[in-house]
């Protein structure tokens, strides 16, 4: 018995042949028009599809140029992580400065000054850290300090490697600092205590949110604003609550251009364009539609600003700057590793 | 094997209880149940549950489509590049002998035994922008990593024992007697290859493609660390399943999972039928599974 006949081999050849020529067709046609890669983290998926349509439109009436913008979506730090390792983003819009500080210290693809490069250090729009609970509060969480009562469990993402986890840290210490009267010992005692109550840690927030909502794991998870809002309408106010604690963080989410890969793809003026769009009235108005707190709150919608709650908020200036508290928290053997064991 | 038992008394061949045979059985199907069918239905049932309409609308969305098209441009390569190097790798293995031949054997197991996040790692160190070939491909604007070929490279690495490990021990069992046979009426050894040696274990090859492609278009690990997770670029349909779940989107999540599902459905029953149909000349690969 013949293995095959000719004839079909021939066929399996070409239909191989046609099957892989019209895939690399359709991947080379995507390079063939301007596109821009916006490498960003977790929870800003909603926001930027919908600035990225009306950057588009804005774009082509002012220049008649047709422009495609990708996403990329990930924990921040390991996003930072790629653009480090040659993922080709020709903007990235992070949750951290010090995740941004990381690409252009350790790829020198972005010019070391980006942080003035652009109004409010660079963050078109701040967030804080909120809790979310189960409807009715059952754990009746109030305050950081109820995080660490017996019996509650805390969800929040690792922050070795999510930039939303790091603000959740700071948040907390900022808390106990206030409560022990400055006292940076017994801030250090708190939240090793509060990490003591942490069961699972996520690499990024919406891996969080998502062990939260969806496998029901934990009393309160420790949330972006923006992202506790979201997952209350994503998924029904009938199954969660947010509670504002008495101190929280102004957590200043960091957009920058990657000179050296824009440059390389001739998106330096597009590119640029798109950072500040996020500064117009349109790029404050759907940030603050997507829970961000704007920049410029003039310009956003007086309903959404009604949203966001008051409350006292520390500032990341408290702990020296990111460019401070980076190593001396979450640095190789620095406060986090010292006060976190994995169970 | 039943030729011997068969004149024994018609009683089972195990001394247990009714009772107990029953709840062994009982404990198997309750486990296949809860384990193995009921989250294939679930797949099924939450892709559904917007209706056929949104399930329609699910995976012919632009992103998802892309991401198809990429896992079948991926599986595309990456699986005759595969079958090549498995029917070569066999070939040498089975019909002939030579030094270090069962290190040969243990690297080609290697990809078994490496966790497939290291798999794409080891390509990022490789291709990335600091790794050791970066420089050099970013100043040939040579993309690799975060791009087509390094999805290729990390699926290849990882489906590469599939069909190599499907024919190397039905060759072996095979032995080189037909081949022998072949040379020595005249036939040149690229016609004995491709006239004895193929046609003997054409059987075993299909299995181990058929095995090869799933793993491809399945796997998430090793390409989730190359990728970059572009959408509708660089997304793979596992990459892009995991994203519409992160997005809230699980009824699309689960529209994509299904499609996923139902290759791997197709390739049992293409695999169930080729052993029910050429089980004997499988017969030395079916030991193993």
């Amino acid at each position: 018995m013949r293995f095959v006949s000719k004839s079909y081999v021939r066929r399996a050849v070409i239909v191989a042949v046609v099957a892989w020529a019209a895939g690399a067709a359709m991947v080379s046609q995507a390079s063939a028009q301007t596109r821009l890669l916006n490498v960003s983290y977790d929870p800003t998926r909603e926001l930027y599809r919908d600035y990225d349509a009306v950057f588009t439109k804005y774009w082509k009436v002012k220049t008649g140029q047709t422009v495609t913008v990708q996403q990329s979506h990930g924990g921040s730090g390991a996003q930072a992580r790629a653009v480090i390792d040659g993922l080709e983003a020709d903007v990235v819009t992070l949750a951290l400065e010090a995740d941004i500080d990381a690409i252009a210290a350790k790829s020198g693809k972005i010019a070391a000054n980006w942080r003035s490069r652009l109004p409010n250090n660079s963050a078109p729009y701040t967030s804080t850290i909120v809790f979310l609970v189960r409807k009715g509060n059952p754990k009746g969480i109030k305050d950081w300090d109820d995080l660490v009562k017996p019996g509650v469990e805390v969800v929040t993402p690792n922050p070795k490697t999510s930039g939303g986890a790091r603000w959740n840290f700071l948040a907390a210490w900022a808390w106990a600092r206030d409560k022990f009267g400055g006292d940076d010992n017994k801030a250090q005692a708190f939240v090793k205590e509060l990490f003591g109550h942490v069961p699972v840690l996520d690499t990024g927030a919406r891996g969080s949110t998502t062990t939260f909502v969806k496998r029901q794991i934990g009393d309160v998870l420790l949330a972006w604003e923006n992202e506790a809002f979201l997952a209350l309408n994503e998924l029904g106010p009938d199954k969660f609550e947010i509670v504002v604690p008495s101190i929280s963080i102004t957590a200043e989410p960091p957009v920058a251009l990657v000179d050296e890969n824009a440059r390389k793809h001739h998106t330096t003026e597009v590119a640029q364009a798109y950072l500040d769009y996020l500064y117009s009235a349109d790029g404050q108005r759907i940030a603050a539609k997507h829970f961000y707190r704007p920049f410029k709150p003039e310009f956003a919608d007086r309903a959404d600003l009604k949203r966001f709650p008051k409350l006292k908020l520390a500032t990341v200036a408290d702990f020296g700057g990111w460019k401070a508290a980076q190593p001396k928290y979450f640095g190789d053997s620095g406060v986090f590793d010292q006060i976190y064991k994995p169970k | 094997m039943s030729s011997e038992r068969r004149h024994r008394p018609v009683a089972s061949a195990t001394t247990e209880s009714t009772p107990l045979r029953v709840t062994l059985i009982a404990v198997a199907l309750v486990f296949f149940a809860l384990f193995l069918l009921l989250p294939l239905l679930l797949v099924f049932t939450e892709a559904l549950r917007a209706g056929l309409a949104g399930y329609v609308k699910a995976i012919t969305e632009p992103d998802a489509l892309a991401a198809i098209r990429l896992t079948l441009t991926v599986a595309a390569i990456a699986v005759p590049a595969n079958m090549i190097f498995g029917i070569a790798a066999a070939w040498a293995i089975a019909k002939f002998d030579f030094k270090g031949k069962s290190f040969v054997i243990t690297l080609i197991d290697l990809p078994f035994s490496v966790s497939p996040v290291i798999s794409g790692l080891v390509y990022v160190l490789l291709f990335g922008a600091q790794g050791y070939f970066g420089p050099w491909l970013s100043a040939h604007n040579v993309e690799i990593i975060f791009a087509l070929p390094g999805i290729v490279l990390a699926t290849m690495f990882v489906t590469f024992p599939f069909v190599a490990r499907e024919l190397i021990p039905l060759m072996q069992q095979q032995g080189t007697g037909d081949e022998e046979a072949a040379l020595s009426l005249g036939a040149s050894g690229f016609k004995t290859f491709l006239y004895v040696t193929l046609p003997n274990a054409k059987w075993a090859l299909l299995y181990g493609v058929l095995l090869c492609n799933a793993r491809a278009m399945g796997e998430f690990g090793a390409v989730a660390v190359v990728s970059g997770k572009i959408r509708g670029v660089t997304n793979t349909m596992p990459l892009h399943v995991e994203i519409l779940y992160n997005e809230y989107a699980f009824t699309a999540a689960f529209a994509v999972a299904s499609l996923l599902a139902l290759l791997a459905l197709f390739t049992l029953a293409v695999k169930a039928l080729l052993e029910w149909r050429y089980g004997d000349q499988l017969a030395a690969s079916n030991g193993r599974h």
